[in-house]
């Protein structure tokens, strides 16, 4: 691997300045290199992070067929990698015109790295030096406690697609002081409603009482607040303290749940793997909102390397070589979706609609198509906007607010069918429907969505733990239960339930079996328990 | 095409046009008639509706922006660890964990390469992730798609049989040698049976007395010879020196007194086996008629591949193997390379398959000499001969569903051998 070389970088260097001069915003050092096959090989793996931690499967040959983006949220095959400075690759054959177009594009993704705020908490530290930190950390231990190391590293990896990346976020956005004290918050939403079961009444009186002396007496209000409170409830404190020794409850992350609770992983021969559990959940964290923001962050720099290619006075002569490459990235494909494709279009419909004020109320009010089609406010603050789009939203947002039939009908989208003829032993595709809720709920359900899994406390008992599967239509990939159960098992130190939905498939006509892979038929659903207890797992119905 | 823009040049020149801009025009104009094979889309030649079951994910800008296309890491870098991988997963049994190392693909390189078997070691990493292949019914797969066509209107056709045949996986019309076949066949085998756990055969049927020979360190010879065997030469060391009469407490021996000569020194050396061999005659059947079509044929070839290769090991190459192949009419091919490759059509009749085999056992006495076994491979339907109903002890049945995939292909021969 090495560094672009001057004539290159001097390019890149003036696609800062005039992707700058439109109104990108991106840190001033960047780092170029020239990748080989052989170094491709090396850094696919690893997420094209040169410092990623070792790991004996990024050597093997993974078999990725069965919901490989599920299992693999992050792109191999990233060009440019959310680092600080932030890292591109490139081969070393491209003519200048094309490096020119993909500098564009590149300068477009570290733009939205920096500005989206589903990647608020990359910003403030190098991820390539976090990393090689951690394969530091991570070769030390390997060499005390050897092949022990992969196998925590395996577990850990089993549950690292169950951490709560949206509430970290949340915690970056809410400000110190901001909310309420733990005890308030505490008396509130448990002791009175779970504790003291008081009537709503009652519970309304105190919540008066305690704006009440909030009004009266300020900044002591609240202690006054308790103070009262602490006299008609002798126990509240006990309570209190009991619930504060308990560390607060990250219910939608098993990992940080077994770092902050897993007695096993307590012990002092245990502690290192904490490390361990440490390091595969920050990495997990720091990868997520790039498959989150896949078709924002193409559509964004293929919207940018268009408008900024063609205004560059560097590359006259290369028009026509710019719309061949240009096309093939963004041309839609009959069937299929292109994601390049979609969010360019999509950010240039918002952009047009913005421009003529057509995202208000007063355009939505609008029935007559007529009146729709020349509906113009002359607002012309389209460009803004797409800045807010690109810093506020993530796929599923972008996509649910702002796919709408004008878009599905401009673009002629449709959702297409596949269908097998037995008779002639032919695959059909067909076109299943032009409407715009069902081209988006096609397109919703195929975004990465990794299960919800909570973990309840009143369940576990015994020093078992209870994870709980929130069911949303689709039930987990049974073959993978077992191993990922005893993985959690091993980190727990006890037994382990999983409570997650099955299909009982009643098959009607052995004819209605696709032969797509998918299985048809009446499905219904049942809620099972999974347990793992002894490295044995056993399935009971509820 | 050229013509047109030639016109529109002159038509641009008419209107004023710098030397230089010319020239670039005039530049661009040659390459013209080049085609466009400068961004080859890496799913170009699979057909307009590869897109169908393409990810989102799928996308990525080393290939759309700059032609990388996915890489796969050569085969042969990762058999090389092949041994450490395995070790490594014996040891996870040691510590207690399941096995993770599985059989991977069978790479079978296409057009142009030698057909060769080759196994990839694999291995899943397992989460809890949703099943997108169990859905209710109705809501069958579904993609995106542009363009026009009312809704309902089939816009497309693809035969069903042309999936799976893409070079590198599946069998397909290819070029290669029959023998380079067979002999990475046995390493095959060997593999399985050695690294994989597959079960040695029961030492069973007929012997016959083979004027092979094997080489083993059995024979033992005093004085010189290729490895010392130390219990033995420490043995006469203490039966010299107790004649000797350097050794005359038992309880007190003083090991640096010990004489040692050279004759003392037993070594062991290679010497000729006779070795015996059992014979076993394997017949092959493949249903090959139109409903085999795709993945069905994959599954059933890659299990014969295995199973072949696998007794091959086991007879250490005395495994002569029959190739049938069956529509609604049976015939027998030379060679595992036609059977191998040859496409599917036509109906299915399962019976004609077995009235081939049993003509071609009594017809060449084969029983007498051999064992025989037969593994055939259908999606069909045994009713018509009553089969499976009348005679359910002479067949020992797998039945596995299509995206079946290598480990649990191994994990049916383990189950049909057993």
């Amino acid at each position: 691997m090495e560094l672009i070389n001057q004539h290159t970088k001097s390019i890149m260097e003036g696609c800062k300045e005039r992707a700058r001069a439109a109104g990108l915003s991106f840190t001033d050092e960047s780092l170029e290199y020239i990748v080989t096959n052989r170094d491709m090989l090396e850094l696919s793996p690893k997420v094209m992070i040169p410092t990623l931690y070792d790991y004996w499967v990024h050597d093997v040959d993974v078999l990725r067929g069965k919901g490989q983006y599920e299992l693999y949220p992050h792109n191999p095959y990233e060009t440019v990698i959310n680092t600080r400075p932030p890292i591109s690759f490139y081969n070393d054959n491209n003519p200048d015109w094309l490096n020119v177009m993909i500098f564009y594009h590149v300068l477009a993704h570290i733009d939205f790295f920096q500005n989206n705020l589903y990647f608020r908490h990359t910003w403030d530290y190098d991820f390539t030096g976090q990393a090689l930190s951690d394969k530091r950390v991570i070769a030390k231990l390997r060499a005390e406690k050897g092949r022990w190391v992969d196998y925590v590293i395996e577990f850990a990896r089993g549950i690292d697609n169950v951490v709560d990346f949206h509430g970290e976020l949340a915690e970056l956005f809410t400000p110190p002081g901001a909310g309420y004290s733990d005890r308030l918050n505490y008396y509130f939403d448990v002791f009175l409603q779970s504790v003291k079961k008081v009537s709503i009444n009652e519970y309304v009186k105190e919540v008066t009482r305690y704006n009440e002396s909030l009004k009266n007496l300020g900044e002591l209000g609240e202690k006054s607040f308790f103070a009262e409170a602490a006299r008609r409830y002798p126990e509240l404190e006990a309570h209190f303290g009991r619930q504060e020794e308990k560390h607060p409850v990250r219910q939608r992350d098993l990992l940080r749940y077994l770092l902050d609770n897993s007695e096993f992983l307590e012990r002092d021969e245990n502690k290192w793997m904490k490390s361990i559990l440490e390091i595969v959940r920050k990495t997990s964290i720091f990868f997520q909102p790039q498959i989150r923001t896949k078709i924002m962050n193409e559509g964004w720099a293929s919207y940018w390397h268009e408008q900024l290619f063609l205004q560059d006075d560097r590359i006259k002569g290369h028009e026509v070589d710019f719309a061949r490459v240009h096309a093939g990235v963004t041309a839609m494909p009959r069937v299929g979706m292109n994601p390049y494709a979609l969010g360019m279009r999509l950010f240039s419909q918002i952009e047009e609609q913005a421009d003529k004020g057509r995202l208000s109320f007063e355009f939505q009010r609008l029935a007559d198509s007529d009146a729709r089609k020349r509906f113009d406010s002359g607002a012309a603050t389209g460009r803004e906007f797409i800045f807010r789009v690109r810093e506020n939203l993530s796929d599923y947002l972008f996509l649910k607010n702002y796919l709408d039939q004008d878009f599905v009908d401009r673009h002629k989208l449709f959702v297409a069918g596949k269908r097998l003829d037995q008779q002639r032993m032919v695959w059909q595709y067909f076109v299943k429907s032009r409407k715009a809720e069902e081209y988006r709920a096609m397109i919703l359900g195929s975004l990465y969505h990794p299960p919800t899994i909570t973990i309840d406390q009143t369940k576990g008992v015994d020093g078992s733990l209870y994870l709980v599967h929130s069911f949303e239509g689709k039930q987990l990939v049974q073959e993978f239960i077992a191993n990922t159960m005893m993985g959690i098992e091993y980190l727990w130190g006890g037994p382990v339930h999983l409570e997650t939905s099955e299909a009982r498939i009643v098959s009607g006509q052995p004819s209605s079996q696709g032969r797509e892979g998918v299985q048809e038929g009446e499905i219904s659903w049942q809620r099972v328990v999974y347990t793992m207890n002894q490295k044995a797992l056993s399935k009971k119905s509820l | 095409m050229r013509n047109d823009l030639l016109t529109y040049l002159d038509e641009l020149k008419a209107s004023g046009l710098s030397p230089e801009r010319e020239a670039r025009m005039l530049a661009e104009l040659a390459t013209v008639e080049k085609g466009h094979h400068l961004f080859p889309r890496a799913d170009a030649e699979r057909g307009p509706f590869s897109g169908f079951s393409k990810s989102l994910y799928a996308w990525h800008d080393m290939m759309v922006l700059q032609a990388e296309a996915a890489l796969q890491s050569p085969y042969t870098m990762l058999i090389k660890s092949l041994d450490e991988l395995l070790e490594r997963d014996r040891k996870r049994e040691e510590d207690g964990f399941p096995r993770k190392i599985q059989v991977g693909r069978l790479v079978k390189p296409g057009r142009g390469g030698k057909g060769k078997v080759v196994v990839v070691p694999t291995t899943v990493e397992e989460k809890f992730i949703h099943d997108p292949t169990i859905r209710p019914p109705g809501e069958g797969g579904a993609s995106g798609g542009t363009g026009e066509g009312e809704e309902g209107e089939v816009i497309g056709e693809q035969k069903v049989r042309e999936e799976g045949e893409q070079p590198g996986t599946g069998p397909g019309q290819g070029e290669g040698e029959n023998h380079e076949m067979e002999s990475s066949a046995y390493e095959l085998g060997k593999t399985l049976t050695e690294k994989f756990q597959l079960p040695n055969l029961k030492e069973k049927g007929k012997k016959r007395s083979l004027t092979r020979y094997t080489y083993d360190l059995t024979d033992k010879n005093r004085g010189f010879g290729q490895i010392l065997d130390k219990k033995a030469t420490l043995r006469k060391i203490v039966e010299s020196n107790i004649a000797l009469g350097n050794l005359t407490d038992v309880t007190d021996i003083d090991a640096t007194r010990f004489l040692i000569a050279p004759r003392d020194k037993v070594y062991r050396v290679l010497s000729r086996e006779k070795d015996y061999e059992s014979q076993a005659m394997v017949f092959f059947l493949r249903d090959y008629s139109g409903s085999m079509a795709g993945k069905v044929t994959d599954l059933v070839v890659s299990q014969h591949v295995l199973i072949y290769s696998w007794l091959l090991y086991q007879y250490a190459g005395q495994v002569e193997s029959r190739f049938v192949l069956h529509d609604t009419e049976a015939k027998e091919v030379p060679d595992f390379y036609t059977y191998y490759n040859s496409r599917v059509a036509g109906g299915t009749q399962v019976s004609v398959a077995y009235q081939l085999v049993n003509e071609i056992v009594s017809r060449e006495n084969l029983a007498k000499d051999y064992n025989i076994y037969v593994f055939h491979g259908t999606d069909g339907d045994l009713k018509g001969s009553g089969l499976l109903k009348d005679k359910p002890e002479l067949i020992r049945m797998d039945v596995m569903a299509e995206d079946a995939d290598e480990p649990r292909l191994i994990e049916g021969i383990k189950k049909l051998i057993s």
